[in-house]
């Protein structure tokens, strides 16, 4: 077999395996949102299908593909029925430059655990990032309601500003690594610092976190910056038309930008896949270690997404467009120059 | 591993990148015309992977596409349409289209028949070089003046936003 045939094959089967448990978690996610937001407001959440209500995100998406489908006589059909799609493909593209973790060994047969290893992989995810806007923009225009159109004017100002300030969170972690492969970066971060503290970027960059973190947010329209689909004054903002599965795919998209970010955070931030060797373990389960840590610290993310998610209120559209201008990308600002400072004058 | 089937990508995505540079000034309806030239700039980045310039690729996604064509959209969707669609789309000047694109036409034959020399031969860059810290570099170092003369430029075009937008400052 040919290299390139080789290479085609192998790519297919990691995205394959990578986008049914992606899919799977994203269920999951909307599992735990429930439950964790339900006894954060004194009531249980979900609890009738199966034990602890664990099938409902089955249920759920049985319920998505029965119900009827229903267009609006006077959408744009094209666009009307892209928007969903688009959203949902690019929220599944991003996940193919993240590195999950060292190298799979089956055998003598050994791949890095990642679809594709890119050099400039941050780049890749911010541009899949920024295109995502399309999906909200062109379901919203393609609607033609005022709710919908309102909701994805909302949104593409949201993310066009908050993008500035997300990318330029990103360049305090680049000048420490010195890299834009994601690979790079999370190498770059193991070890400790004075012998106890793990040599996570978050520690030197925690300004720079905290800025990712809120543009994260913003860009994945989640609450405090939900105001794309904020329900008190535009019903369901720019997916008011959709129904059904179309509907459901912005749902997924939803939550698996969440990941996204999720991931990007834990490898930028938080060391990745590099946590405490577990050496009392079997060495069978010892390979699967570095898999643990990570999806460890992304189920922190999340919780951490949920845990906001009940305890803020929506902002104002004012205050969301000064907030993310007048401070978000100042104290970015200032980050860049502090970190510069400081490699500049320790580096000889 | 060797790239593959290079040159089916490369006409490929510039048969995407015309055609829909085609469809931008034809379409009657603003939408699609921005959309179109979203698939020529997305063809046009596919161009500068395929010559092993990843960055220069990934900033023209993000900043073209992502930024400036969004804009364009916002700005496209507040802007009532259905006045647009009934205006004249073409403006009849005949002779000037031909004499320019006669011009550009053999602009273009002259370099291609006689240009060798105008670009010298570079080495050819390997898949797995890293380009973008060199990009850096000769943009701080070669090309300072030209870089930090952009920048100004910015400032002065994003103060002058604000002094046009804002009654009081």
């Amino acid at each position: 077999m040919p290299t390139w045939a080789q290479f085609v094959l192998l790519s297919a089967a990691k995205s394959v395996v990578v986008i049914i448990i992606l899919l799977t978690a994203v269920a999951y996610a909307v599992w735990l949102e429930r439950k964790v937001v339900g006894r954060m407001q004194n009531r249980w959440g979900p609890t009738r299908v199966g034990p602890f209500g664990l099938l409902q995100p089955l249920a759920d998406g049985i319920k998505f593909i029965l119900k009827e489908d229903i267009i609006p006589t006077n959408v744009y059909k094209p666009l009307y029925i892209a928007a969903p799609m688009i959203s949902v493909a690019l929220a599944l593209m991003s996940i193919a430059v993240v590195p999950f973790g060292e190298q799979l060994r089956f055998g003598s047969f050994s791949t890095p655990a990642q679809i594709t290893d890119v050099n400039v992989a941050l780049l890749v995810l911010l541009g899949v990032t920024s295109v995502a806007v399309y999906g909200v923009a062109l379901a919203g225009w393609s609607s033609n309601s005022k709710y919908s159109l309102l909701g994805s004017l909302r949104a593409s100002a949201q993310m066009v500003s908050y993008e500035a300030s997300l990318g330029l969170s990103l360049i305090g972690v680049l000048l420490l690594s010195g890299s834009l492969s994601l690979r790079e970066i999370v190498n770059g971060q193991s070890g400790t610092y004075f012998g106890f503290l793990p040599r996570w970027n978050f520690f030197p960059q925690f300004i720079a976190f905290f800025v990712y973190l809120t543009a994260a947010f913003a860009e994945t329209n989640r609450i405090p910056f939900d105001l794309p689909e904020a329900e008190t004054e535009l019903v369901a903002g720019y997916h008011t038309e959709y129904s059904s599965m179309k509907f459901a795919m912005f749902f997924m998209a939803e939550y698996t930008n969440m990941f996204t970010v999720a991931c990007v955070g834990t490898l930028l931030f938080f060391g990745g896949w590099h946590g405490p060797a577990l050496t009392f373990l079997p060495m069978v389960v010892q390979s699967f270690v570095p898999l643990f840590w990570f999806a460890f610290k992304i189920f922190l993310f999340l919780f951490l997404y949920i845990w906001i998610r009940g305890t803020l209120p929506r902002f104002r559209y004012d205050q969301l467009m000064a907030f993310g201008w007048k401070v978000l990308l100042p104290i970015a600002l200032a980050n860049i120059v502090l970190t510069s400072l400081y490699i500049g004058l320790t580096t000889p | 591993m060797q790239p593959v089937a290079t040159s089916w990508f490369f006409y490929g995505l510039s048969a995407v990148a015309i055609v829909s540079a085609l469809m931008v000034i034809t379409r009657k309806n603003p939408v699609h015309s921005a959309i179109s030239l979203v698939f020529t700039l997305l063809s046009l980045a596919g161009l500068y992977l395929m010559l092993y310039a990843p960055f220069v690729a990934g900033v023209q996604i993000i900043l073209y596409v992502g930024g400036i064509m969004v804009l364009f959209l916002f700005v496209i969707m507040l802007v009532n349409i259905e006045h647009n669609l009934r205006e004249e789309q073409f403006n009849k000047q005949w002779l000037v289209a031909t004499i320019a694109t006669v011009v550009l036409g053999a602009l273009f034959g002259y370099v291609y028949y006689h240009g060798k020399g105008f670009f010298p031969a570079a080495v050819p860059p390997t898949p797995e070089q890293v380009n973008t810290q060199q990009i850096g570099m000769s943009l701080y170092t070669a090309y300072m003046f030209p870089f930090e003369i952009a920048s100004v430029l910015l400032l002065v075009a994003i103060i002058g936003a604000v002094v046009m937008a804002k009654k009081r400052i």
